[in-house]
Formats: C-alpha cells, sequence, structure tokens
C-alpha cells in the first residue's frame, strides 16, 4: 500500500512538472504569462487552504487577510525601508507564523460557522487597519512596490516569474503531499472525521489544529509577499472579505482534500473572469450560475467528481477522502 | 443618547437580516449567504414599483412577494439539487447565488443609488437631545411587530411548530410525518420575505442599489452568530448588540476603527461563549 | 507584330494588376482600425465613475465613426470592466497592450487602478490618459502618462478659497473610507495652513454605512467648528447630507466634486439646500452667461449625452470625453498613431476647451488645469446653481 501510494505521489507530482514545464508552448505573449503567474500565487494559497478546510476539516473566512499582510509586510519593508526583498520577506513570514500561532490557538477552540465568523471577523480586522493606516500602507489608493531583487539580480519579466512561481508551487505541492502522508496528516484526517474521536486515541487536536492553520497561513503570506513584488503595486483589496471568499471557492470548486484540486480550483477560478469579459454586462450573472452550476453538478469539486466518474470501481482512492 | 438611538435604529436592521440567516439555518444547517440580496431586492423593487407609478402599499406587498418567490427559486433550484452535500459545498453555492442575484439586479434596475420615500416624512423628532427620524421608529416597530409575530408562528402554527421541530433534528422531524423538504422550502420563502421586508424599511433612510446586499448580509451573519445561531431571540439580541456596538465604538473610540471594533467584541465574545449568546449549547456525538 | 501587341497588353494587364494589388493593399492598411484601448469601473463601488465614462467613449466613438472616422479610419473600442480593482486594472492593461495592441489608452476611473497601470504603459511606451482624479498621477510627471479631471488639491484649494471669502478659518472633516475620499482627505490637511484654515475635528466613515449620526454629533460637539467639509463620494455623502440636517447642524456644508452631479441632489433630498461643491461648469451648462467660452462646449455634450441615455449628465463622463478628444486631435495632428509622436502631440495640448475647463499642457503639467477650471456650486432650489 505504502510503496502504491508513494508511486501515485510522485507520478501526479512529475506530471504536474511536465505540464508546469510545457505550458510556456502555450503562451504566445506576456499577457498569458501574467495570467499563468497569478494562476501559481493563488494555486500556493489554495494548496495551503486545502489543507486546512479539505483535510484538516476547519474553515477559514480570512485568509486573505494573512496574504495581505504578506504583501503588505513584504511591500512596506522593502519599499519604505530598503530592506532587501529576501530579507523583507522571511522577516513578514515569521510575523505572520507567529500571528497565526498566536491568534490560532483561541480561534480555533470554535467550530464551524462560529469558526467561520471568527476567521471572517480576523480577516475584516487586518483589512480595516490596512486601509485605515494610509501613512504607512498608502490606505485604499495603494501601495507601489519595487521589484524583487536578490543582489543585483532584478525579477521583472512575466516569463521569469513564470518559472520562479512554477517552481515553487511544485515545492508547495510537494509539501502538502508530505505532509498528508506523515503521522501528522493521518492525524488531521482522523480529527477531521470526529475531533473527539481522535483525541480518545492520543491526538492533541488543538496542537495539530494550529499547527495547519499556521502552515496555510504561511503559504499565503509567501504567496502574498511575491504577488506584491509581482504586481509592482498592492491594495487593500488583497486582504479584503471578498479575496478570502474567492479563495476558499477555489478550494471547494477544485476539490477539497485534493491537493492538485486546489491547484485546479485556482487555474479555473483566476482565469474564468478573462474568459467572461465576452458577456460584458452579463458576466456577473454567468460567473454567479457557472459557480452554482458546478458545485451541485460536482458537489464533491471538479478534481474529486471527475476521479470518482473516470475510475468508479476504485474503491481504495488513495490520496484520502475522508468523509465529508 | 443619540449614539443609542442611532445604534437602535441599525441594530434593528441587523437583527432583520440576521433573524433571516436564523430561520434558514435551521431548518438546514446552511448559511445562505445570498440572505443579503433578499434585503436589495427588496428594497429595489418596492423602490422602482412606487416609481411606476402604484401606489406605496401596494409595491410594498409586491416587492416582499416577488423576493419571497426568488428565495423559493433560490432553494428549488440551487439548494434542493444540491442536498447530500457538504457544509462548505452550499456555503459556496449560496455565494454563487448572491453573486448571480447581483448581477441579475444591476440588469434588470441599474448601477446607481436610489433614494426611497419615507413612509411618513422625514422631519427628525426630538427624544431627548438627540433626534430619531420617523423610519427609524417605523424600523423599530416593525421589527418588534415582527418578532412578536414570529414566536406566535414558531409557538402556535403547525407549519412553525414543524419548522422547530426540523431544526431540533431533522430525521425524528421526518419519522414524526413532517415533509422536511417542504419545511426547507418554506424557510427560504420566510427568510427571503424578512430580508425583504427590512430591506423596505431602511431603503429611505440608507439610500438603495444593487449592491446593498454584500454590507448587511455580512453585519447580519455577524449579528446571527453573535446572538448564537438558530436562536431568534439570539439573533435579535445580536443584532441591537452590533449596532449599539458598532455606534458606541464610532462615537467613543475612534470612527475609523468602528467596524473593526465591533468584530474584536464579536472575537471576545465567542472565545468565552463558543456558541454565541444564545446559541444551542448541545453536546456533540462522538 | 501581332506578338508586340500581344505583350504590350499583357504588360498592361499586369501592371492593373500590380497596380490594384497594391491600392488594395493600401486600402486595407487604411482600413485597420485605431484601437482605443479602456480599463473602466464599469460595475462595482467605482460604478458611478466608469459607466457614465464607458458610455461617454461609446458614444462618441460612434460619431465619429459615423462622420467618416479619423484619418479615414473606423475608430474600435476595446474596453473591459476593472470594477474599481487596481489587480484587475493591472492584467487588463497588459492584455490591451500585448494582447489586443491598442494604440493609446484611455481609462482607470479609480487612482488605485490607475496608479497599477502606470508602470506598464511606461514599459510598453504607450500613452496612457487617466481619467482618475489624486494629484500623484502626474506629481511627480511621468513621460506617458495624462490625465484630464481636476486633481483633488485642486478641489481642496477652491473649497478653502471660499471658506476664506466667507471668513472661515475652522473646520471639521468628515471623510469616507475609499482612496478619493482619503487622498482628498490628505490634500487637504496639506493646503490647509497655505490658506489659514485649522482643522478642529477629524472623523471618518465606513463602506455601506448607512447612519453617521454618531460622528456628526462628536463634530457638532466640538467647539468652534464654523463649516464641515465631506470628502467623499457615492452613497455616504448622501447620507452625511441626510444625517447632518437631522440633528441640526446649522453650520455650511461642503462636498466634494466626487458627488458633483443631480444624482446627490436626488439622494439628499431638501436636505442638500445649502450644500457647496467645487464642480465643472458641466452641471450649470445651461445656466452659464452666453459669452462663457466654455458653455458650447459642455451644452452640446450634456444634450447628446442626456438625449441618448436618458439619465442625467456626469462630470466624470465629461473626462472620459476630453480624453478622447484629447487622444483624437493628437492623432489627427500627428497623421498616424505613432506612440511616440501621439505622446508629444498630446503633450503639447493648448487651448483645447473641454467639459472641465481649458487645458493647457506641458513637459511638466500632465493635466493642464487651472483653478478658473473649477466652478463654486451651491444647492438651491433642488439645482445646481453658481456661486458668483
Amino acid at each position: 500500500m505504502p510503496s502504491r501510494l508513494a508511486a501515485t505521489r510522485t507520478g501526479g507530482l512529475a506530471a504536474f512538472a511536465a505540464v508546469i514545464a510545457l505550458l510556456p508552448l502555450a503562451l504566445n505573449n506576456s499577457y498569458f504569462y501574467d495570467i499563468a503567474v497569478l494562476v501559481g500565487l493563488n494555486a500556493i494559497v489554495c494548496v495551503g487552504l486545502n489543507l486546512l478546510i479539505g483535510y484538516a476539516g476547519q474553515i477559514s473566512l480570512g485568509h486573505a487577510g494573512f496574504f495581505g499582510l504578506g504583501a503588505y509586510g513584504s511591500a512596506i519593508l522593502s519599499s519604505r525601508y530598503g530592506w532587501p526583498p529576501l530579507a523583507a520577506m522571511f522577516t513578514t513570514t515569521a510575523a505572520v507564523a507567529a500571528l497565526a500561532f498566536l491568534v490560532g490557538r483561541p480561534i480555533l477552540r470554535l467550530r464551524g460557522h462560529y469558526l467561520a465568523m471568527a476567521t471572517l471577523g480576523l480577516g475584516v480586522i487586518i483589512f480595516m487597519v490596512i486601509s485605515t493606516e494610509d501613512k504607512i500602507t498608502g490606505g485604499p489608493d495603494g501601495l507601489s512596490v519595487a521589484p524583487f531583487r536578490i543582489g543585483n539580480l532584478v525579477l521583472q519579466d512575466e516569463r521569469v516569474w513564470y518559472w520562479v512561481v512554477g517552481a515553487l508551487l511544485l515545492v508547495a505541492v510537494w509539501l502538502a503531499q508530505n505532509l498528508i502522508e506523515s503521522p501528522a496528516g493521518r492525524a488531521l484526517r482522523a480529527l477531521h472525521s470526529s475531533e473527539i474521536g481522535a483525541e480518545v486515541v492520543g491526538i492533541d487536536a488543538a496542537r495539530h489544529k494550529v499547527m495547519v492553520f499556521v502552515i496555510s497561513a504561511v503559504f499565503a503570506s509567501i504567496a502574498g509577499s511575491l504577488a506584491a513584488h509581482y504586481s509592482g503595486f498592492i491594495t487593500p483589496g488583497k486582504a479584503a472579505f471578498l479575496h478570502s471568499i474567492e479563495l476558499v471557492t477555489m478550494v471547494v470548486f477544485g476539490g477539497m482534500a485534493s491537493t492538485f484540486g486546489a491547484v485546479v480550483g485556482a487555474a479555473v477560478l483566476t482565469t474564468l473572469p478573462q474568459l467572461l469579459t465576452v458577456f460584458k454586462d452579463y458576466e456577473m450573472i454567468v460567473f454567479g450560475a457557472v459557480m452554482m452550476g458546478t458545485m451541485i453538478f460536482l458537489p464533491r469539486g471538479v478534481v474529486p467528481s471527475l476521479a470518482l466518474l473516470l475510475a468508479p470501481r476504485r474503491h481504495d482512492a488513495g490520496g484520502g477522502e475522508p468523509g465529508v | 443618547m443619540q449614539y443609542l438611538l442611532t445604534g437602535l435604529t441599525v441594530g434593528a436592521i441587523y437583527a432583520l437580516v440576521a433573524l433571516g440567516f436564523s430561520i434558514i439555518f435551521n431548518a438546514s444547517h446552511v448559511i445562505n449567504f445570498a440572505q443579503g440580496e433578499f434585503v436589495m431586492i427588496g428594497g429595489m423593487a418596492a423602490m422602482s414599483l412606487a416609481a411606476s407609478g402604484l401606489p406605496y402599499f401596494v409595491a410594498i406587498v409586491l416587492a416582499v412577494a416577488a423576493a419571497a418567490l426568488v428565495g423559493l427559486l433560490l432553494e428549488k433550484f440551487a439548494v434542493e439539487p444540491a442536498r447530500g452535500a457538504s457544509v462548505v459545498t452550499l456555503i459556496i453555492i449560496t455565494i454563487g447565488a448572491s453573486i448571480f442575484l447581483r448581477g441579475l439586479a444591476m440588469l434588470v434596475w441599474d448601477k446607481n443609488l436610489h433614494a426611497a420615500k419615507p413612509f411618513t416624512g422625514d422631519t427628525p423628532i426630538a427624544f431627548a437631545g438627540a433626534t430619531i427620524l420617523p423610519q427609524s421608529l417605523w424600523v423599530l416597530g416593525v421589527t418588534l411587530a415582527i418578532v412578536l409575530a414570529l414566536s406566535w408562528f414558531f409557538g402556535r402554527t403547525l407549519l412553525g411548530k414543524a419548522m422547530l421541530a426540523t431544526s431540533y433534528n431533522p430525521l425524528a422531524a421526518q419519522l414524526v410525518g413532517i415533509n422536511v423538504r417542504m419545511v426547507l422550502f418554506a424557510s427560504f420563502g420566510l427568510s427571503a420575505a424578512l430580508g425583504a421586508i427590512a430591506g423596505i424599511l431602511i431603503a429611505p433612510i440608507t439610500l438603495t442599489s444593487y449592491d446593498v446586499g454584500v454590507m448587511l448580509g455580512l453585519k447580519g451573519f455577524a449579528a446571527a452568530i453573535l446572538g448564537g445561531l438558530g436562536s431568534g431571540v439570539g439573533a435579535v439580541i445580536g443584532g441591537l448588540a452590533l449596532g449599539i456596538a458598532e455606534t458606541m465604538s464610532a462615537g467613543y473610540i475612534s470612527s475609523a476603527y468602528k467596524d473593526a471594533i465591533a468584530f474584536v467584541i464579536i472575537l471576545a465574545v465567542l472565545f468565552f461563549l463558543p456558541s454565541g449568546l444564545f446559541g444551542k449549547r448541545g453536546g456533540e456525538r462522538v | 507584330m501581332k506578338s508586340t501587341q500581344a505583350r504590350m497588353s499583357f504588360a498592361r494587364r499586369l501592371a492593373a494588376i500590380v497596380a490594384s494589388l497594391a491600392l488594395y493593399t493600401g486600402v486595407a492598411a487604411a482600413q485597420e482600425p485605431i484601437k482605443i484601448g479602456s480599463f473602466l469601473a464599469i460595475t462595482g463601488p467605482a460604478a458611478f465613475l466608469g459607466d457614465p465614462e464607458n458610455k461617454t467613449l461609446e458614444l462618441y466613438i460612434e460619431k465619429i465613426n459615423a462622420a467618416g472616422g479619423v484619418l479615414g479610419r473606423k475608430l474600435k473600442l476595446i474596453a473591459y470592466d476593472s470594477a474599481g480593482d487596481a489587480e484587475k486594472a493591472r492584467t487588463f492593461t497588459k492584455r490591451l497592450i500585448d494582447q489586443d495592441k491598442v494604440d493609446v489608452l484611455i481609462g482607470g476611473s479609480s487612482t488605485g487602478e490607475t496608479m497599477a497601470a502606470i508602470p506598464l504603459a511606461e514599459a510598453a511606451q504607450m500613452p496612457f490618459i487617466s481619467l482618475a482624479g489624486a494629484v500623484v498621477i502626474v506629481e511627480p510627471v511621468k513621460k506617458w502618462v495624462f490625465k484630464t479631471p481636476h486633481t483633488d488639491r485642486m478641489a481642496c484649494e477652491k473649497i478653502f478659497v471660499d471658506m476664506q471669502a466667507r471668513k472661515m478659518s475652522k473646520i471639521a472633516l468628515i471623510t469616507g473610507p475609499g482612496g478619493f475620499d482619503k487622498s482628498m482627505r490628505t490634500e487637504c490637511l496639506n493646503v490647509a495652513k497655505k490658506h489659514r484654515i485649522e482643522v478642529v475635528a477629524d472623523e471618518t466613515y465606513g463602506a455601506g454605512d448607512t447612519d453617521m449620526t454618531a460622528q456628526l454629533t462628536k463634530i457638532k460637539n466640538t467647539a468652534g467648528v464654523q463649516a464641515v467639509l465631506n470628502p467623499g463620494f457615492g452613497q455616504g455623502p448622501a447620507i452625511v447630507t441626510k444625517n447632518y440636517r437631522q440633528i441640526g447642524i446649522k453650520l455650511p456644508l461642503y462636498q466634494s466634486h466626487g458627488v458633483a452631479s443631480k444624482e446627490f441632489i436626488k439622494l439628499a433630498g431638501s436636505a442638500a439646500e445649502g450644500v457647496r461643491l467645487p464642480a465643472a461648469a458641466l452641471l450649470v451648462a445651461e445656466s452659464l452667461p452666453a459669452s462663457d467660452p466654455q458653455k458650447s462646449v459642455v451644452v452640446n455634450y450634456k444634450r447628446e449625452y442626456e438625449s441618448r441615455f436618458k439619465s442625467d449628465v456626469s462630470t466624470f463622463g465629461g473626462h472620459a470625453y476630453d480624453g478622447l478628444m484629447m487622444a483624437v486631435e493628437a492623432i489627427k495632428k500627428v497623421g498616424g498613431t505613432d506612440k511616440a509622436k501621439v505622446r508629444n502631440a498630446i503633450e503639447a495640448t493648448h487651448g483645447y476647451m473641454g467639459t472641465a475647463g481649458v487645458v493647457n499642457m506641458s513637459p511638466t503639467d500632465h493635466m493642464g488645469l487651472d483653478l478658473t477650471a473649477f466652478r463654486m456650486l451651491e444647492v438651491k432650489g433642488g439645482n445646481w446653481t453658481l456661486v458668483k
């Protein structure tokens, strides 16, 4: 069993790496590369968020807050105070991890919709602080961000960013897969099925929940820092409630408890608005209808539902499909 | 005093929206993120129907009916087909529905802000050194009336009692012959009607447009959670508390952070009372 | 004999074919439309900016095409809805530059959206006329970026000049949550000292707020306040105005040019009486004296817009009109769409009379308006009137 799982895992990872390597053949101009980079950044956040929502069975309606903190932390330190971007990013990530740890413990004692509300509140508070302290953050009009620099190497071209983000996404997916297969990951899945049951067998629920919360916050923060340098300009909207909802939608849409599902969700929901511009006035209606339709007909999300359709007789779906 | 009066008015609106959340949650354990859009539909429909010449009262009735219809359609076509799905999936469906409804509203009406006529005029009433608009009195009065009506409904009528029973234990309710699907269907219609009434009541004070639903829905959800999901009384108290907390923060602490402070308060309450003020503190079946 | 004749007629035919091919390709090239790229906040919280801007661009591009186009070529509008989101604006700008390959950019309804797009326009050397308000767009001057609306700083100065004339020196601010609101507040605080104005109270309200009586009560209870200024746009200022009258504040209320529209009067109702704000002459087009040099431009635009769209004219739509006209003028002057030449032509705009005022651009001034472009208006009898 473990060897088959390992094979599926590395097989999937290798296939994914191949996709990333071959995709540029389809990308004609820097606009397409731009979309690909945005997909990659969203995917990093979603892979982390999926660990929290899909595997640990928690929920967060405020994850854009961590993304925004990552973005603003990096931006302010590097652009206003002249720190080297790499140092700024690491410091910011550490700070966000600390915040997630401090806040996570009390928040994760809540369940279900109450947890949703608490994370939502956290996200809103972060958003309000960013919006209001305009002396440091530039307020709602936003902040210009210096491009990413390592020594004398400036990262500016979309194509270069594509490879950087693609590599980081592979790393993120690999980390996530490793976590899921590890004892900690199994503990998380046990938690998801029944928190009390898990505690009965000796799993420290609180510790594991906080751990995965912090990990997903770190993923979001790093993605946020990169996004800030890539776009060259950030606004508080990155930390807004709407963005949090978008992220959760990507995870659920793509398929919870499926790392590649999270990537697919990010890809579809990032590119969809670009495709829907043809609808002009009807864009919102079509978007809403697509969301509803997909969740109604593919309730487990795209990837797991398709997997079920394609392999109906595989009863031992490796990789975990805990009873949702 | 002004802060208190304003807080009560704002709070009453949140309370009505929160009640809508509570009722649907009771019947289905689903949070309907499209609740805010019902508020929007109520206000916009009433305003446009009245502008087209109908007497205001008729416009109100039609608007509420229209919103209720939308609620029923939403349940029939979006929620019912996905009934076995997980809670998160249902949440995404309702979010998709709210986007859809907003897009539709943008086309049916327009993107502008609209003023609605107050029920009984515009002159503020002085009260203990502060002023309150006559429309605010309407908001408070109607909210009170609705709360009383709902408690009668849930306590005395068969449908109401069936809805309550379903919220406690859907399986048991089915076993005693309650048509749970009907209950779900009716709860959406009822919540939509409530939301619409809230929208109609506040449109004269706050102006209405195709996207008023977003913020109000969010605050209503927060109020419902604060009061404890599933408790009607909780929803009302939660709404009023949220409204007062907001205006007090604006008045005494910092108007820039008043929303943040309100959320901090909610987080604090949840920390000590993980099921909200009046939420069901039930045990969890292993 | 026969062969020479045959050769000659063959040569003639060949020449005719080559000539017609050349003519055809020449004509085909000339038929290439001039692409105007635009990203606007057509939906979302800044829709009252982007929607009239989009309508204006569509309307006038249609009219220009009906009259024969520009240099014999049709204008083609490629517009995307950025919904007030800076990230979307950035992506759409990339799309317009790299995918749609437009000739000029006219857009960016809000400052955030504009600022996100500026680095891309500069890098691609694409002339970009912004329709947003904040002064940071043209200060410091960026080679390829211009703007048509008045800056928020100008609005503050116009208001402060009016306040000084009314002998006021202590005022209160109540500001909304948006970029426009906060930017204007910053500018007002910056220039207040120069005009001997002291800000003694400084309140804010949030997005989607439905009641500002708490903040206004605080202002009412502050000693020495002689007037109140509300930088904001959207529904906030209308509610502030209604609340203002509700709690009985008798002091003069100033709004920003963000609510310079008939809409505002409709929304605020009778509470709007006496409210003053700086605005383009467009709002009072008909009541301008006949000698006013701006009168014909604004009256025409107002008539065209209102008869086509059956809704009140908006100063923001006017900014799009000005942007389009200046771009078209530049293209005509240059005789083509060479981006560098068009940029130079836009920068050399002189004496252009637009809906916002007379425009005189220069290498150090990429906006070109001065304080005369703003008129001080007051609501009297439910309508906008000029304050003499």
